[in-house]
């Protein structure tokens, strides 16, 4: 068991699977000679050269497009957009291409590629280039959506995504990239479509994906630590499919829930939890479901607004508190 | 490499010039070194994509097929060109104007027409219908519904071909109007620069719905765009299916043997509106007797009979086969099956997953 970087257990697993298989290739802006704008590729070229790590032109469509045909003749891209803002300007290719190919010709040839791509603020990059718009995706059926929060996950879920015979987006987190984490020695692919329980709790519930899973994380170990409040977190993993049995699962056992998620409330991922929870828990729940989302303004650059703007482990605790203290089961 | 763009006479004219005898010159000439077999071939294969249109017109007004339904009335000489610069190995993506297309890339016309009909034995088991036809054995990669949508997959499909060192090439056929979006610059200058063995093929029929192609291009002259990507350029009468086939043969197999890709616009006249619901009202009456002069089954026909390829009986012949040939997809079509509801969550995923949705929209989520 070691401990590595997400960023390290991205590239490691490209690596491996690069090693494994031969129709695995790369192909995004920067990732050969500028070895990744986050250096997830570094070093990729040097040892694969240029046929299997192909530095592409800032047009995203096209190069899109070129992965999702050399798919279809079942090579494996796997394909790093540099941020999913710029993924926006391939929505043709991955929205009515990539993801409709196997069901409108009758399942006779399917998109077996990867889309990379971080998503996310924090880093004062300003409206444009902090958004977490995978809600985009996770709507829209023929595509898989993914969002490891640590480095063990992002390894078994790349490996499950690179041999997947679909497309998938897989979603990474600036702010993920330099968070560590034990990774086994042996990664078996993970299942996609399942979420995870990775605290055990009997008080609430809190359910989050991606950074928010994370946080979450060390949100309930520090509440459990500094206030003996025993909170169970569910981390979604897979956002197409939606694992709504484990979430709803654990809600019953807890009888409330706080989902915590970077994008926007109004119409974001939260909400589609929130109604799972009202399908399969309604007659379980003690207080109402609390979502803790992104201000719903276009990202500022400011560091003071942004910081305002995001969701954090203080508004994560508050919440939790609150909701707590609604059904009295917060001891003082 | 400089561009090396070429032009060769626009449509109107060259038909005018053939209607007057000068193009075939003394005895046949323009039929010379050419199987009479395969004249009569080229000739029954468009005559069997007109009759199979007129009966998809006449499925649509029978509300047998739904959907939109673009005919391939008018190119018949391009679609047969085309396919006939081709091996059956090589690799065909279109838009969604490819019935004929499917045809001549040896689709059985009753897999076409059952695709129309939305049955299980169509082409893409009733999941695609007009727009969205698909045969692996035939090579035809897809017919696509967004304009422009499979020229970069197009470009992909030769990344492949490239990658694993095959010799088939992709042609990438699309319209005048797909000429302006952004994928098709994406697409050309990415095939350019990583030498993708793929020929783009765009059908000038000069109207992008009802807008004619000087008002929707700046350069109007499209087969010169390709010099934006040092690639060869070329311009061909799309109403002469020898024109179309040569100039086609010669760019595929330079792209198989260099990988350059290459450009070739094919100027051809559309004989109906955009789809079958569209009168044309856009369209002058000097526009409409124009295509009507052009018509290049008609024409085709005329010109073998002149030359003693065919004579009068010997082409009623073959008229009577494709009718019959069409009237049979038709019958086929008919007697396939609806796909069963029971089939619907079948094609969501290849690789099955965990929770996948198989909710119906009356179903309980839990």
């Amino acid at each position: 068991m070691a401990v590595i970087t997400y960023r390290q257990a991205l590239h490691d697993t490209l690596r491996d699977e690069m090693l494994r298989d031969e129709d695995v290739f790369l192909i995004g802006e920067e990732i050969g000679v500028f070895e990744g704008s986050y250096k997830i590729t570094a070093g990729l070229l040097k040892e694969f050269g240029e046929k299997r790590v192909r530095d592409t032109p800032i047009a995203e469509e096209g190069f899109v497009g070129a992965a999702v045909g050399a798919a279809m003749l079942g090579l494996r891209p796997v394909v790093e957009l540099m941020t999913i803002n710029f993924s926006l300007i391939a929505l043709d290719q991955i929205v009515n291409h990539a993801a409709k190919i196997y069901g409108m010709f009758g399942g006779q040839t399917s998109v077996p590629m990867v889309l990379r791509t971080p998503g996310g603020g924090g880093q004062q990059l300003g409206a444009t280039h902090s958004q977490n718009i995978e809600l985009y995706y996770a709507f829209v059926p023929g595509l898989k959506v993914v969002a490891p929060s640590t480095p063990a996950d992002a390894k078994a879920l790349l490996l499950a995504s690179i041999r997947d015979n679909d497309p998938v987006l897989f979603l990474e987190n600036l702010a993920l990239y330099n968070t560590k984490g034990e990774v086994p020695d042996v990664v078996e692919p993970a299942e996609i479509g399942k979420a995870k329980v990775t605290k055990q709790g009997t008080d609430i519930t809190i359910i989050g994906y991606s950074r928010m899973a994370m946080v979450a994380q060390q949100v309930a170990e520090k509440l459990q630590a500094d206030e003996g409040i025993n909170a169970e977190v569910v981390d979604l993993r897979s956002l197409r499919p939606l694992d709504r049995e484990t979430v709803v699962e654990s809600v019953r056992k807890t009888g409330c829930a706080v989902i915590a998620e970077d994008d926007w409330l109004t119409y974001g991922i939260g909400a589609e939890i929130a109604a799972s929870i009202s399908d399969g828990a309604f007659d379980y729940l003690d207080a109402p479901v609390r979502r803790v989302a992104a201000a719903e303004v276009p990202l500022p650059y400011a560091k003071p607004l942004e910081r305002a703007a995001l969701p954090s482990a203080e508004s994560l605790t508050t919440a939790v508190h609150q909701t707590l203290d609604a059904v009295g089961r917060r001891r003082r | 490499m400089a561009q090396t763009a070429t032009r060769t006479k626009p449509a109107t004219r060259a038909t005018k010039s053939r209607r007057s005898g000068s193009v075939r010159g003394s005895g046949g000439g323009r039929f010379a070194g050419e199987s009479p077999e395969l004249l009569k071939d080229y000739f029954y294969e468009m005559t069997l994509i007109r009759r199979f249109e007129e009966r998809a017109a006449q499925g649509y007004t029978q509300a047998k097929i739904g959907g939109y339904c673009h005919l391939n009335l008018g190119e018949e000489a391009t679609v047969v060109g085309l396919m006939r610069s081709l091996r059956k190995s090589d690799l065909l993506f279109t838009n969604y104007r490819e019935h004929g297309y499917a045809i001549a890339k040896g689709i059985e016309p009753g897999r076409v027409m059952a695709e129309l009909y939305g049955r299980t034995t169509g082409t893409s088991k009733g999941w695609g219908g007009s727009m969205h036809m698909f045969d692996v054995e035939a090579g035809l990669l897809g017919g696509y519904g967004i304009v422009g949508g499979q020229i970069p997959l197009a470009t992909g499909a030769a990344l492949a071909i490239d990658y694993r060192g095959g010799d088939q090439v992709v042609m990438c056929q699309m319209g005048d109007g797909t000429t302006n979006i952004g994928a098709f610059h994406e697409a050309l200058n990415i095939a350019a620069l990583w030498n993708l063995p793929v020929v783009f093929v765009v059908i000038n029929n000069q109207l992008g719905m009802g807008t004619t192609v000087d008002k929707s291009s700046a350069e109007p002259e499209l087969y010169k765009r390709a010099a934006a990507y040092r690639m060869h350029g070329e311009r061909v009468d799309g109403n002469d299916v020898l024109a179309v086939r040569d100039a086609a043969a010669r760019l595929v197999e330079q792209a198989r043997e260099t990988g350059r890709p290459a450009l070739l616009e094919a100027v051809s006249e559309r004989l109906k509106g955009h789809s079958v619901v569209d009168p044309g009202k856009y369209r002058s009456e000097e526009s409409v007797e124009q295509a009507k002069q052009a018509d290049p089954v008609a024409n085709f026909r005329a010109e073998l009979i002149e030359a003693g390829v065919l004579d009068e009986d010997v082409a009623v012949e073959i008229e009577r086969k494709a009718q019959a040939e069409a009237d049979a997809a038709v019958a086929f079509a008919d007697d396939s099956p609806h796909p069963d509801p029971s089939t619907l969550f079948h094609y969501t995923y290849a690789t099955p997953v965990a929770n996948d949705s198989r909710r119906l929209p009356a179903d309980p989520v839990f």
